[in-house]
């Protein structure tokens, strides 16, 4: 059951500036498998973003290997492998949601009558049944990275990438949406990569945690959760979550020590 | 309708404004011609002759609309002296030109923001297009396109067409480069094509830009037109109005000619804005 779908081998990338080269990653190993939710917490500028974005084919590694499905990026990417959600919910203001949600279906060039169905089963996970008619600036924020959530998922890729999604909706909002993230994977089975700030976010959803260090960007722990796959909001309080929660918060002090 | 008093205020101030500047302009040509009569002139005297001068340098704001109302209402719009008549002429040459604008300024801004190229090498020359003062450029496009025996309208067109593409060039440009990095790289996960890309992001995106110039480059059209017309006064116009009026010192004539255009240009701009509230609501751009 743990066949690896992404694979990292001494991944390098290094960004070349004006002000000399800036290794945002340096000697990244790490193995995902299916059905894994992985987490990457760590300070700005760990590279936790760029690596999603590596997987993604939207930035080209400068050294070692990635695989995804088996195949480059480029490749998993032109076969549609992933959905990408980005920080912002990035909707079409001239569009419906449910356009939103079809853009890709249309760009993929789907059938009508299965984007119809595909656009209802996607509204359902996320809980926007009914919404379909609205435009995007007619619902909340929380409602509107639903909605791109849901545009993600529309196509059916078995992985789902992550950038911070909920970084800019409030405490509230962001735990309703993370219980409803896991609700959502444990209903459709996927991958996915989950890149974050929040120290709760990341125990609470993951099976495996990947904490980084900045300058160079690298993996200075990674964590196997404990906690089971069946996780009430009052997970939280155990003392299983906050052993783990310490370790995550170590990890991040160890990469800072030379600092400050 | 709360607006309406300011409003009324800042007109009336413009009239105001507009009879003082007539009576300060007129009153020497009052004075000397009563000095040539030998009679002297009272103050309210002198300012009533100011107000009723046939060639004055500033006609008043009642003789340019007595003279509107002469040459609309009164005159049949067949007549050569309607400034209907006019302005129709100038219209169909102003949307002429506006519809070369658009379609040149589209295909410019297109193949600018898709070819490197083209923004390298052509986007510096439209700029440098626009210094040129269109009063100088506008007869050698009349003698050029006139020995390739294209029509006059077209001539008209044309200069129009000069003015009105740059704005809608500029903002075609700059709307359909309106996405963001994040909604490219978006695209790119989906792996869509750069025509994908084309039409289901970057034109919607670019429709409140483009609207934007469109007002401005209605405008420059008129102007287009305007000064065309006063290379081809034969065909009539507004411009050849102006022109005429300027031969035989018709100031009133001028002036009437003048606001004709003027209103002629809110009009269109009117409604521009118009089709756009309803284009952008049904997209669901208005909130």
């Amino acid at each position: 059951m743990s066949e690896t779908v992404i694979q990292a081998k001494n991944l390098d990338l290094t960004y070349q500036t004006n002000d000399g080269p800036i290794h945002a990653l340096k000697g990244v190993d790490l193995d995902i498998n299916k059905g894994d939710f992985v987490s990457f917490i760590g300070p700005s500028g760990c590279g936790k973003t760029t690596f999603l974005r590596a997987i993604a084919d939207l930035e080209q590694p400068t050294g070692g290997k990635l695989t995804v499905n088996g195949v480059s990026p480029e490749e998993a990417r032109k076969a549609r492998a992933y959905g990408y959600v980005f920080q912002a919910a990035g909707l079409y203001p001239w569009r419906t949601i449910g356009g939103n949600i079809r853009l890709p279906l249309e760009i993929m060039g789907y059938p009508k009558s299965e984007m119809a169905e595909r656009v209802a089963k996607v509204l359902e996970l996320v809980h926007l049944d009914g919404f379909e008619k609205k435009f995007p600036w007619q619902l909340s924020g929380g409602m509107q990275q639903r909605a791109s959530i849901a545009r993600a998922l529309a196509f059916d890729a078995d992985i789902l990438l992550m950038d911070e999604p909920f970084g800019a909706l409030d405490e509230i909002v962001r735990d309703h949406l993370n219980e409803q993230l896991l609700e959502l994977w444990a209903r459709t089975n996927k991958t996915i990569g989950f890149v974050t700030h929040s120290i709760p976010e990341a125990v609470y959803l993951s099976t495996k945690i990947v904490v980084m260090s900045p300058r160079p960007g690298r993996i200075t722990d990674v964590i196997e959760s404990t906690l089971p796959r069946e996780r009430p909001l009052d997970i939280r309080d155990t003392p299983e979550f906050l052993e783990i929660a310490h370790r995550v918060r170590e990890g991040l002090r160890e990469g800072h020590a030379y600092d400050d | 309708m709360k607006s309406i008093f300011p409003i009324l205020t800042v007109v009336a101030a413009i009239f105001a404004l507009w009879y003082v500047f007539a009576v300060v302009l007129n009153a020497p040509w009052a004075y000397s011609k009563a000095e040539r009569a030998e009679v002297e002139l009272s103050f309210s005297e002198m300012v009533a002759d100011t107000m009723a001068q046939e060639k004055p340098r500033l006609p008043a704001p009642h003789q340019v609309g007595a003279e509107i109302w002469k040459t609309t209402v009164e005159k049949k719009i067949t007549s050569k002296r309607s400034l209907i008549y006019h302005g129709w002429i100038t219209l169909q040459a102003t949307a002429l030109g506006f519809a070369f604008g658009i379609g040149l300024g589209i295909l410019l801004a297109v193949s600018i923001v898709h070819f490197r190229v083209m923004d390298m090498s052509v986007m510096p020359w439209i700029i440098a297009s626009q210094t040129v003062p269109i009063l100088a450029i506008a007869p050698m496009i009349v003698v050029v396109l006139a020995a390739l025996q294209v029509d006059d309208i077209v001539a008209k067109g044309v200069i129009s067409m000069y003015l009105s593409f740059f704005p809608v060039v500029v903002g075609m440009v700059k709307g359909l480069r309106s996405p963001d990095t994040m909604l490219l790289d978006q695209m790119k996960t989906y792996s869509a094509s750069s025509s994908q890309t084309f039409w289901k992001l970057r034109l919607p995106a670019s429709a409140p830009y483009l609207f934007a110039s469109l007002k401005v480059g209605a405008a420059a059209s008129l102007i287009g037109a305007v000064v065309a017309e006063l290379s081809l006064s034969q065909n009539g116009g507004l411009g050849a109005r102006l022109l005429a009026g300027s031969y035989y010192g018709q100031t009133i004539q001028i002036w009437s000619a003048l606001l004709a255009a003027a209103t002629l240009a809110a009009l269109m701009v009117f409604v521009l804005g118009a089709i756009e509230k309803v284009t952008l609501k049904r997209m669901g751009m208005a909130q």
